[in-house]
């Protein structure tokens, strides 16, 4: 019923974004800072720039 | 398939693989066998894309995902996960069907010709659950918790499951670096196992891997029905024809849920409806 009435609606006003869709990408957003402020991006830095051998197969 | 709609396809195929190549085009790695060192690396490419192949410019979101997990010093990846719930949020499975490399070869897979073409099978709906769980144990669970004595744990579905990784790292390393075929053993024979078998089932049946087994799929998946950017189905221009549902190789009925989370965004549908209601 509920999801019904949300589908209605959507159609109604069918070129505005969801707000639950622009509420995650922002959540997202500020996700990243805060990885991103505590030093997250270096690991993913360090496991990129040398060859991962277990994605390829050897380690 | 008349040959407007084959035009479109190909016009689909031509935005993959130009995003395939900006991603991925550290020519030198391919000559050199090695891979790109430089900064852009801290950066997340949105689709399934091995940072170890010698082209890539990014590092793959599920690679980053695991290396943050099962890092000794951090037990969640706060910049990993933001990035892949910002790039489901924004577009949803659009990555799949646009973005991601391992996607367009099984695309161009599919398009050689096979005596019979598997739409659907027994238990085929249940197996595209399966995703759902590799990501849970292979992405989240086996990095936290099946770690080292310093607390590391190792990337489990790069490692034991990724055809991607095979494809896009270990065929060209392993090629170009004499070192590195001298280390070959059981694994990399399994992973070269799996990749054929990948590669095999990609003629038979469309997208098996993004159907099945895909963890980055798996999440976006989740933010389809929400994503900002999404399809929309005008209900009064509708007029149940089901061809919509007929030419999509993903097996989704867009008049009945136009944002199924099995949906990659392909346009198929939008172009086959003959009244334009799928906007």
């Amino acid at each position: 019923m509920w999801k019904r009435k949300s589908e209605e609606r959507r159609n109604e006003r069918p070129g505005a974004p969801l707000p639950a869709g622009m509420f995650l990408a922002v959540l997202g957003l500020a996700m990243m800072g805060f990885g991103i402020c505590r030093g997250e991006m270096a690991v993913v830095m360090e496991k990129a720039v040398n060859i991962c051998m277990e994605c390829i197969g050897i380690g | 398939m008349d040959k407007k709609k084959q035009n479109d396809e190909w016009k689909r195929h031509g935005a993959q693989a130009l995003w395939a190549f900006l991603t991925n085009s550290y020519l030198s790695g391919f000559a050199q066998g090695k891979i790109y060192k430089g900064k852009l690396k801290n950066l997340c490419v949105p689709g399934l894309n091995c940072y170890s192949c010698p082209g890539a410019l990014g590092a793959c979101p599920i690679g980053a995902l695991q290396a943050v997990i099962g890092s000794w010093n951090f037990k969640f990846a706060f910049y990993a996960a933001g990035f892949l719930m910002f790039t489901g949020a924004l577009c949803g499975r659009f990555v799949c069907g646009w973005l991601c490399p391992f996607g367009f070869v099984q695309d161009l897979l599919h398009k050689i010709p096979f005596p019979k073409k598997i739409r659907v099978f027994r238990g085929e709906r249940l197996l595209r659950k399966l995703k759902y769980v590799i990501f849970a144990v292979f992405v989240l669970l086996l990095p936290l918790f099946l770690v080292d004595i310093i607390g590391q744990g190792q990337p489990y579905f790069c490692k034991l499951i990724c055809p991607a990784g095979t494809l896009e790292g270990g065929i060209p390393l392993v090629l170009l670096n004499q070192s590195m075929r001298s280390a070959l053993g059981w694994l990399y024979a399994w992973k070269m196992a799996l990749l054929a078998m990948t590669v095999f089932l990609s003629v038979v049946i469309y997208r098996p891997f993004c159907k099945y087994i895909c963890p980055l799929g798996a999440v976006y998946s989740v933010f389809n029905p929400v994503s900002v950017f999404r399809y929309r189905v005008d209900k009064t221009a509708c007029i149940g024809c089901g061809i919509c549902a007929d030419v999509c190789r993903m097996q989704v009925d867009p008049a009945k849920n136009a944002n199924h989370p099995e949906c990659i965004r392909c346009g198929a549908c939008k172009k086959a409806c003959p009244v334009g209601a799928i906007r």
